[in-house]
């Protein structure tokens, strides 16, 4: 097929114009992308109504609630508070949570890289207890600290604190020390050093370490609830977050009800992953070229 | 090594800076080093290591003086002792009479604005446009208020041909252009001596002789010091009024050449007699000590 080849003056042939190939080939992507949703959704509702028109259930797909019904329940819960007041309150520990292991740990870091004494007493701790997974604590955190509430947030904040103080200290690590040297040598004292120097190094490695931080704040937090919110009884409907949600669903019965929970943690650790991110490209603008 | 300090070249210079009307007044020309007996060991032990034996010269107020000498010879170690990175083990170092670094580390003056370092491949702040970094020494100093500031480093980034490049940040800049603001930085410190190491090896060789121009030009507008460190012999014949051969590990001082080319400086020279008598001069004094450079890397590379 020669004539579909562009040919210049010299008779070399020509590429098609970028820009167009760009638009071509991302709208293919598009539809590729809507094209395995639909496969998925619709081998998911056969699979879920397979008792119907097939007579017995496939395995394991066969027990899963229909998309269809999912959908009602989604549209159902929309207007149940309850619903809503489940996913604040999940969304609050998982802000407390994370908000104290960045209160916490970017100082820490901080601390840690530029006192090397102190690296020494304080790592070797640190490194013992990081293995340690989070929901490993949750007994431990539940009679250490007086209410339930505090018991999961302080499960969430081990989730979130090791990540931050490890992305905090490997930053500060690789400040390149020409620039530290060069402060000095125009007379910046140990103070100016820190915090137009340091800082502002560490600030993207700040916003990575949060960014994966807060995705494993979510998967913490719902299982943190699962736990202690559904095993205490202590917790109401409402009061016990997205993850209590989904197990009093199970318990429940109410299938659909699941998915609708595990759905909206997703959408939640998605949108605050994004929210961090475009705060963190504002905070770092400067970065777009490398120096 | 008895160098009379001062007084070199000093007529040519002030010729030249009568054509700029709107530059500030030339301060009085300071920034004297004289490096005696330096002595410097790295490391401990089986692996310690003697950088500097013995180095002495002098750089003279207001000049440029280039010193050349095999990788490893000392010449970054000097430079930093000078800067206040680190001290000594033996020897001293004075500024215009004060002492920089003496025997022990308890002398060794800590950096200050009036010696300003700029490394090879650049140390700018990423985060802060081009005339924010020319505006940071005075900041951290905190000696003069922001507008001030600000007004003088627009004008010294002008001079320097850095027009238009203010709001940049150095991320989006050339390369050449990030050294000429690294220059103008450490020129708004008015410091007695600037302290360059090695400031253009990363640039191809273009940049680098329009690197050389803006350099003789800043000078020859500044007349402060320079102690200038490079590899390149060229670079160092065309640039320097002095130039100091430093021998391979340990540091000390081979030679040190009185280049007689009169200052302004331009691509003439690169093509005269003169110029080529001294480079050939200086290379085979560098080769000489490369060479024996390499052979003790070799003996060293075979005992391991």
């Amino acid at each position: 097929m020669t004539t579909n080849v562009l040919v210049g003056a010299a008779g070399e042939p020509v590429r098609p114009i970028r820009p167009k190939a760009v638009t071509w080939a991302s709208g293919r992507a598009t539809r590729r992308a809507l094209v395995s949703y639909a496969v998925v959704l619709l081998v998911w509702q056969l699979g879920a109504t397979s008792r119907t028109w097939l007579g017995h259930p496939l395995p394991i797909l066969g027990n899963l609630p229909a998309p269809s019904a999912v959908l009602e329940a989604f549209r159902r819960l929309l207007g149940d508070p309850g619903y809503w007041q489940s996913g604040y309150a999940s969304f609050l520990r998982v802000v407390t949570g994370f908000g104290a292991a960045v209160l916490v740990g970017v100082p820490l870091g901080l601390l840690m890289a530029l006192n090397p004494r102190l690296r020494r007493v304080v790592f070797p701790v640190f490194e013992l207890l990081r293995p340690i997974p989070p929901l490993a604590w949750v007994p431990a955190a539940i009679i250490f600290w007086p209410t339930q509430e505090l018991s999961i947030d302080f499960v969430i904040f081990i989730g979130a604190f090791y990540t931050m103080v490890l992305n905090v200290l490997g930053g500060a690590d690789s400040v390149d020390v020409r620039l530290i040297q060069t402060a000095r040598s125009m007379g910046a004292a140990r103070w100016n050093v820190f915090s137009r120097v340091v800082l502002p190094a560490v600030i993207p490695s700040i916003v990575v370490g949060s960014q994966v931080a807060i995705g494993i704040t979510w998967e913490v937090v719902v299982a943190a609830e699962m736990i202690s919110g559904g095993g205490s009884g202590g917790g109401t409907a409402s009061g016990g977050g997205l993850g209590f949600f989904i197990w009093s669903s199970y318990v429940g019965g109410s299938y659909p009800q699941i998915v609708v929970g595990m759905i909206s943690i997703g959408m939640a650790g998605y949108l605050s992953s994004a929210a961090l991110r475009w705060t963190g490209g504002r905070l770092t603008r400067w970065a777009g070229a490398p120096s | 090594m008895a160098l009379a300090r001062g007084g070199c070249g000093d007529a040519v210079v002030t010729a030249d800076i009568a054509g700029w009307t709107d530059a500030p007044r030339p301060a009085p020309v300071r920034g004297a080093l004289r490096i005696e007996n330096a002595v410097k060991h790295y490391g401990v032990g089986a692996s310690r290591v003697l950088a500097l034996d013995g180095c002495s010269f002098d750089v003279r107020a207001g000049e440029i003086c280039v010193v050349v000498g095999p990788s490893g010879c000392g010449k970054t170690t000097l430079l930093h002792a000078a800067a206040g990175f680190h001290g000594l083990d033996g020897g001293t170092i004075h500024l215009d009479g004060r002492l920089l670094c003496g025997d022990g580390s308890d002398a060794t003056a800590p950096p200050g604005s009036d010696r300003v370092v700029v490394f090879q491949n650049g140390a700018l702040l990423p985060w802060k446009t081009n005339l924010e970094n020319v505006m940071l020494g005075p900041r951290f100093q905190g000696r003069a208020p922001i507008a001030q500031v600000a007004a003088k480093a627009r004008r010294l980034m002008r001079d320097a041909g850095l027009e238009g490049y203010e709001n940049a940040y150095p991320g989006e800049t050339s390369s050449g252009v990030k050294r000429r603001v690294e220059i103008v930085r450490a020129l708004m410190n008015d410091p007695a001596v600037l302290l360059l190491d090695e400031p253009f090896r990363a640039l191809d060789s273009l940049t680098k002789s329009m690197m050389h121009a803006a350099l003789l030009a800043i000078h020859a507008q500044n007349r402060s010091t320079i102690f200038f460190i490079t590899h390149d012999i060229e670079e160092a014949v065309f640039l320097g009024s002095r130039v100091v051969v430093m021998t391979s590990r340990p540091g000390r001082t081979k030679e040190v050449i009185d280049v007689d080319i009169p200052y302004p400086r331009t691509y003439d020279v690169l093509t005269s007699k003169r110029f080529r008598e001294h480079v050939q001069a200086a290379t085979s004094i560098v080769h000489e000590e490369a060479l024996r450079a390499y052979e003790r890397g070799e003996r060293e590379g075979r005992a391991s």
